[in-house]
């Protein structure tokens, strides 16, 4: 088992976590809380796979799991911002019916057969780099390469842009966004819906590039939960965000591929050896969110940083919020 | 929080648009906040309103997915309603449903998002196998045997809810990503003693439980009562029954039940009266807990009679969070919805797409929550007199 192999595997597993957990910090810091994150990346990978069996075109499958999941996530925000319910509920539900839709829609998909998929390439130069080069720029995924643009894009933003600027106050305190004339409603539907392109980009990686297919709901295995985690870890801003998507997928990739050889560091495998052991390295990803949610919560209450003001508040013009 | 003035809606799309925009209309809807409580009938009216809805949005999509909505709902009613064989099975579906979604109610009363009654359901079936399998010998008699599988299942799922409870407590720990990791542990924990500990020749699944362990069914009585025959409702209906009133006790009739629902109603109103919330919150996961393992030891005892995975993590608990706020969380109306949401399950088995009966649910929920807009708004039809522009205003 070569490390670097490894950790290169799991930069592109983590891609799907770092669209999603991107998606999500746009959302949240708009000051909507979308549970419906799951929903979304099945609604996308069923939707990029499906396209891209009927048409060949891989990229026009990414275009359409984007538009669908954008869509959909936008029945979330006319119930939480509109219809001022609760959020919680709200996005629990939109999670519910994106398995359903995608169930539906994407009867039969796994019998589908071959697809074309998204392709793969080397970068001439940064793959010398000693390390790095084969870590993160051999042989990956033209996403992967997207998402180390969207990264630093998402960051500057949010951080350094007038409109970014806006996306921060519409979350914070957004009675006073719109005294000065930002439309706190219109922009909450927009982040919503750029939440849930994202997630359908998220969704699309999978099925078009990372593990290709349509898996029903094990397509996504709760990596639109563990998304939702990711965000609260990364305190809502983009690089701790793709720091965590990154650590995650190379975890993930380390228990798939940990059970492979027989000896480990010059030692006999206990996971070779005993194949059931293989269900509790099947928690630790899960138990690993837990853990990094603990630490993201004890850290937010020693440095008294957090969610952004408004977050889960529905805004109400007019009345005294907050 | 929601009083004040009329005009708060003013950017939503479909609320008192400025006459300008909509010269060609002469009515417009207008929606003002409630100032007072709705009559007691309104809710329910509502949400009936909301299921139909769902419905026929959901026989749309049927429609379109290449069936034919009515004889797909004159099925499922005709499958799970039809003779008293159906009955009973409806029932043996809605019963881990009821308990699931009791578990849900009184945590969501306090705004305790316990999202993870399918993982406590799991334990609560660990729970009771181990005590089946291997703690007590077979030959146990029935009298013991079920009180101790109750007692093991309602540990472990108690347990299950306690760690989420804790962090939640102590560290401020989002519990609902908390509860739904624990819910994927809790399928990965119970595979490995099925496959590896407890498995039937390798097979995907353990032993049978021993004949004492069974809970005891209907069929079981045929001999006394003959309309018995092949009926497969077991001890878990009444377990759950018992549960409902048991809640319904503690949340609407006692001290502590009083304490949930401050809580969530107004957690600084509860603070400033002296209420420990820490421990509410610890407790509450708890009882939940408890609630959804005892439903995973009735599944496991009274249907499956073993454990396996597929059978067992079929979703109940998912189902229980859409129950639960169909019921309005009232544990008397969970009993009900339960049992329409065991008829779907149940008929929708065969209904192909294999995937409607979910979708059936999801856009049920969503159009329930959206529906809660109208308890908290009421829709007012408003002539516009262009004219005047002072609006004659009529009750819709």
């Amino acid at each position: 088992m070569d490390l670097i192999i490894v950790l290169q595997a799991g930069v592109a597993t983590g891609t799907v976590l770092l669209f999603a957990t991107l998606g999500e910090i746009f959302a949240e810091r708009s000051g909507v809380l979308n549970l419906g994150v799951e929903g979304m990346m099945l609604v996308g990978a069923m939707s990029a796979f499906s396209v891209a069996i009927a048409t060949g075109n891989p990229w026009l499958g990414l275009l359409v799991a984007m538009l669908a999941a954008g869509l959909f996530s936008q029945i979330h925000a006319f119930i939480s911002i509109t219809l001022q319910a609760d959020q919680v509920v709200s996005g629990l539900a939109l999670t519910f019916l994106g398995i359903g839709i995608s169930l539906v829609l994407g009867e039969g998909l796994s019998k589908a057969g071959a697809v074309s998929l998204l392709p793969s390439f080397t970068i001439p130069i940064l793959t010398r780099i000693p390390i790095l080069g084969p870590i993160f720029f051999t042989n990956q995924n033209v996403l992967v390469y997207i998402g180390y643009i969207f990264t630093p894009a998402a960051w500057y933003y949010i951080n350094k842009t007038r409109p970014g600027m806006h996306l921060r106050a519409v979350g914070e305190y957004p009675a006073a966004a719109d005294a000065l004339g930002i439309n706190v409603y219109f922009l909450r539907y927009f982040y919503v819906m750029v939440g849930g392109a994202m997630a359908g980009l998220a969704g699309a990686t999978i099925s078009l590039a990372i593990s290709p297919g349509w898996f029903s709901e094990l397509t996504t295995a709760g990596q639109g939960w563990i998304a939702i985690g990711l965000v609260i870890f990364a305190q809502w801003d983009p690089v701790r965000g793709a720091f965590g998507a990154y650590a995650f997928g190379a975890l993930r990739r380390l228990i798939l591929d940990i059970q492979g050889p027989a000896t480990l560091l010059g030692l006999a495998n206990p996971f070779f050896y005993n194949p059931y052991w293989g269900f509790f390295l099947q928690m630790v990803p899960y138990a690993f969110t837990i853990i990094v949610l603990v630490i993201g919560s004890r850290e937010a209450m020693r440095k008294r940083i957090g969610a952004p003001a408004a977050l889960g508040v529905p805004y109400i013009r007019g009345e005294r919020g907050l | 929080m929601r009083k004040v003035n009329t005009n708060n809606m003013s950017d939503t799309p479909t609320t008192s648009p400025s006459p300008s925009k909509r010269r060609g209309l002469p009515f417009a809807l207008r929606f003002e906040p409630r100032l007072k409580e709705p009559p007691k009938w309104y809710p329910a009216l509502i949400s009936l309103l909301a299921v139909v809805i769902a419905l026929i949005i959901g026989g749309l999509v049927i429609a379109y997915a290449g069936g034919n909505p009515f004889r797909s709902y004159a099925h499922i009613a005709r499958a799970s309603f039809g003779n008293i064989g159906v009955i009973s099975d409806t029932i043996v579906k809605a019963t881990p449903i009821i308990l699931t979604s009791l578990a849900c109610s009184i945590a969501f009363r306090m705004k305790l998002w316990n999202i993870g009654a399918e993982g406590q359901f799991i334990m609560g079936a660990f729970g009771a196998g181990a005590v089946a399998l291997a703690l007590l010998p077979a030959n146990t008699p029935s009298w013991l045997f079920i009180p101790a599988m109750m007692l093991a299942g309602m540990l472990a799922g108690a347990f299950w809810g306690f760690i989420p409870g804790l962090l939640k407590a102590r560290l401020n720990v989002n519990e609902i990503i908390t509860t739904l990791m624990m819910n994927y542990i809790a399928i990965a924990w119970i595979n490995f003693w099925i496959f590896a500990v407890w498995s039937e020749g390798g097979f995907q699944m353990t032993y049978k439980f021993p004949d004492n362990a069974w809970l005891p069914r209907l069929l079981d009585f045929a001999e006394q009562v003959p309309i018995f025959r092949g009926l497969t409702s077991h001890l878990g209906l009444l377990i759950g029954i018992l549960a409902a009133a048991v809640v319904w006790f503690i949340v609407d009739r006692s001290r502590w039940g009083y304490e949930i629902r401050l809580i969530g109603d107004n957690p600084r109103a509860a603070e400033y009266a002296g209420i420990n919330i820490s421990r509410n919150i610890i407790l509450v996961m708890m009882v939940s807990g408890a609630l959804a393992g005892l439903g995973g030891m009735s599944e496991a005892a009274g249907v499956v009679h073993r454990l396996q995975t597929s059978p067992l993590a079929a979703g109940y608990g998912f189902t229980g969070i859409i129950v639960a706020w169909l019921a309005k969380l009232n544990p008397w109306g969970v009993v009900l919805v339960s049992i329409l949401f065991g008829a779907l399950i149940l008929a929708g088995r065969e209904i192909q797409p294999s995937g409607i009966p979910k979708l059936i649910q999801g856009i049920i929920l969503v159009s329930l929550i959206a529906s809660d807009f109208l308890l908290r708004y009421r829709v007012r039809i408003i002539r516009k007199d262009l004219s005047t522009l002072t609006p004659a205003v009529e009750e819709a």
